[in-house]
């Protein structure tokens, strides 16, 4: 049997970071694993995804109102990923808590940063994927919609900022689980069903109570959704928007560290107080 | 499971762990680790397997009430190549203690070395060193053991090409059949999943092994199997094993020191052969770790177990 010798010290800087890459590797292959082992209950959803985003967007047919249409797809669609996007790395943890694993993944030697970086990037593809299908199915159902003035680079931009901020709030989330055995993941749940609520999803902001437009401010979903309606309907180019995009830079750059420092914090709370597992 | 199947030349081939070998930057500068009371003289035998210097850990369990102590001021040593058992009843600290070395519970006092590398300091060198097997065979239960120690081996770094070479071959050599690697882990027996769990710690080739009650709950016939299998890999593999337990007779097959613990203390430690000695001479006591038991700990570990694994979540 072989292992590889413990890290000597002054192992060169690039072989620990080809170690860190194939450790992260092992979080998007095994999750890879799940999905292909429920892949009934991945279709399932993908289905239940695809119901929800035509249904949403048929009030719009119903309206008459093809920019309502386009309005509420936009929500529906792109809702979707960010929230797959979210669930996946939200959890990372709950998953592994749930199947007992938690432990052997925790005493691994694996940096907490290369795990949520395997955890972000499944997530990640498996958003684009699963989105990519809804899409398909939306717009083949829609023949007739046009998209003529959709300014590509606007989406694509938006996707890449959106999926870059979301995933600070998504490891604030997963550490959750970590700190509270029972209900970590209702709150990680609950949390997304708030941003659900405040984002504008379907709806302006502008509808909401005031208090609720201020924690509308405070989500990244807000100001990506935003910018891709705006994209995808009026074909504002990137470059117009720079009042959505600075704060999904800001968000981006501040809750990652971030995200990655409480992560740490809560871990050794957890094992502080014994909170990883307790029977046994 | 013939023997002779079961002989393979000792870890030492290419790319293999030789904790002799491996870096020691305490030694330097602190040449003798402390040596620990009750455990022999620290002669100059390079750095132990695992050395445990007066650890503390205790529990928050309610807001007004006390804390509970799980470890109390524990100190022991293992050599390389050696095997220390630890007997105790349910709630005693063992799995407590476990997890203190793992890393998966911070201490409180003390302080813990694996091969001369503080877990506290040196993390990820000792983390590389170290597996476990716990009680409780966790896995993702609907992927196959195939998938879940390939998993396992990418977090060590151990390719998949080797990694999937090596699951059937030591799963083999557990009398496990191929054609059960790809199979739902849930599908298998409670004995056949413990096996697997040890197939997985082995993967990653750890230089000290910690099994916490890896034959607890097991059929009569798997429970034998699974002990066989911890004496080859005692007689196999260059691994120092800490091995916990609440069966008198595994403590005794298996160990060469045991350390009896009490309410999270140590009550009692030696070789098997020294405390049977020690309770025949000293307390008149028939010469039998059960007399051991009795005398350190005050109750019989066989009822105490029962009466535990009821208020035991
Ligand atoms: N995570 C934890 N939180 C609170 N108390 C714990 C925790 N783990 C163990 N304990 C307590 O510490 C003591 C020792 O438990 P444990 O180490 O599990 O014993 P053993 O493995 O010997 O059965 C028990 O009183 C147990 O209730
Ligand atoms: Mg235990």
């Amino acid at each position: 049997m072989r292992a590889e010798p413990a890290l000597p010290q002054g192992t060169h800087p690039m072989t620990a970071l080809t170690r860190e890459m194939k450790a992260s590797y092992a979080f998007i292959e095994r999750n890879f694993f799940l999905s292909r082992r429920y892949w009934g209950w991945e279709i399932a959803f993908l289905v239940y995804s695809a119901a929800g985003a035509l249904s949403i967007s048929l009030i719009g047919a119903q309206a008459g109102d093809p920019r309502l249409i386009l309005t509420l797809m936009v929500g529906a669609i792109f809702w979707n990923y960010l929230s797959v996007v979210f669930s996946w790395i939200a959890e990372t943890i709950s998953i592994e808590r749930w199947e007992g694993t938690l432990e052997y993944t925790m005493m691994a030697p694996v940096h907490r940063s290369t795990h949520l970086l395997g955890a972000v990037a499944y997530a990640m593809v498996y958003g684009l994927i699963h989105t990519a299908a809804i899409l398909v199915a939306v717009v083949l159902f829609f023949p007739n919609l046009s998209f003529e003035h959709a300014n590509i680079g606007t989406i694509a931009g938006f996707m890449v900022l959106g999926s870059f901020s979301f995933v600070g709030i998504a490891m604030l989330a997963a550490i959750l689980p970590l700190l509270y055995v029972e209900r970590g993941a209702q709150m990680t749940f609950v949390l997304q069903s708030v941003l659900l609520l405040v984002s504008g999803v379907y709806y302006s902001i502008d509808v909401l109570p005031g208090w609720m437009q201020v924690i509308s401010h405070l989500s990244p979903a807000t100001y990506a959704l935003d910018g891709v309606r705006k994209g995808l309907i009026d074909g504002v180019p990137l470059s117009a928007l720079w009042g959505d995009i600075w704060p999904l830079l800001v968000m981006g750059v501040v809750f990652i560290p971030f995200g990655l420092w409480a992560f740490s914090r809560a871990e050794r709370y957890a094992k502080r107080h014994g909170k990883l597992k307790r029977v046994g | 499971m013939s023997s002779t199947m079961l002989q393979e030349p000792k870890m030492t081939q290419d790319g293999s762990i030789d904790p002799a070998q491996l870096p020691n930057p305490a030694a330097a500068s602190n040449p003798a680790p402390t040596s620990v009371p009750g455990l022999g003289p620290d002669v100059a035998r390079g750095p132990a397997a695992l050395l445990v210097d007066r650890v503390t850990k205790r529990f928050k369990v309610a807001r007004k009430k006390q804390p509970v102590t799980a470890i109390a001021d524990v100190s022991m040593r293992l050599e390389r190549g050696g095997t220390i058992g630890i007997l105790g009843a349910n709630g005693s600290g063992k799995s407590t203690l476990i997890r203190l070395i793992s890393g998966l519970l911070t201490l409180d006092e003390g302080r813990v070395e694996v091969f001369g590398h503080d877990i506290v300091r040196e993390e990820m060198a000792v983390k590389r060193l170290i597996n476990r097997v716990s009680v409780d065979a966790a896995f993702f239960k609907k992927l196959s053991p195939m998938e879940n120690l390939l998993f396992a081996a990418r977090l060590y770094g151990i390719d998949s090409g080797l990694a999937r070479r090596e699951t059937v071959r030591i799963t083999e050599r557990l009398g496990i059949a191929q054609k059960r690697l790809g199979r739902p882990v849930e599908q298998l027996s409670r004995g056949m999943q413990q096996k697997i769990a040890i197939a997985r710690a082995l993967l990653t080739s750890p230089a000290l092994l910690l099994l916490d009650e890896p034959t607890t709950g097991l059929d009569p016939r798997s429970k034998l199997d699974v002990q066989t299998f911890i004496e080859e890999i005692r007689t196999n593999h260059d691994a120092s094993i800490v091995l916990t337990t609440h069966d008198l007779d595994e403590a005794e097959r298996l160990s060469d020191e045991i350390i009896v613990l009490n309410d999270g203390r140590i009550v009692a430690e030696g070789s098997p052969a020294a405390l049977k000695r020690l309770v025949a001479e000293r307390h008149g006591e028939a010469p039998t770790m059960h007399s051991v038991f009795m005398t350190y700990t005050g109750r019989s570990l066989d009822e105490d177990v029962e009466a535990a694994a009821e208020d035991d979540e």
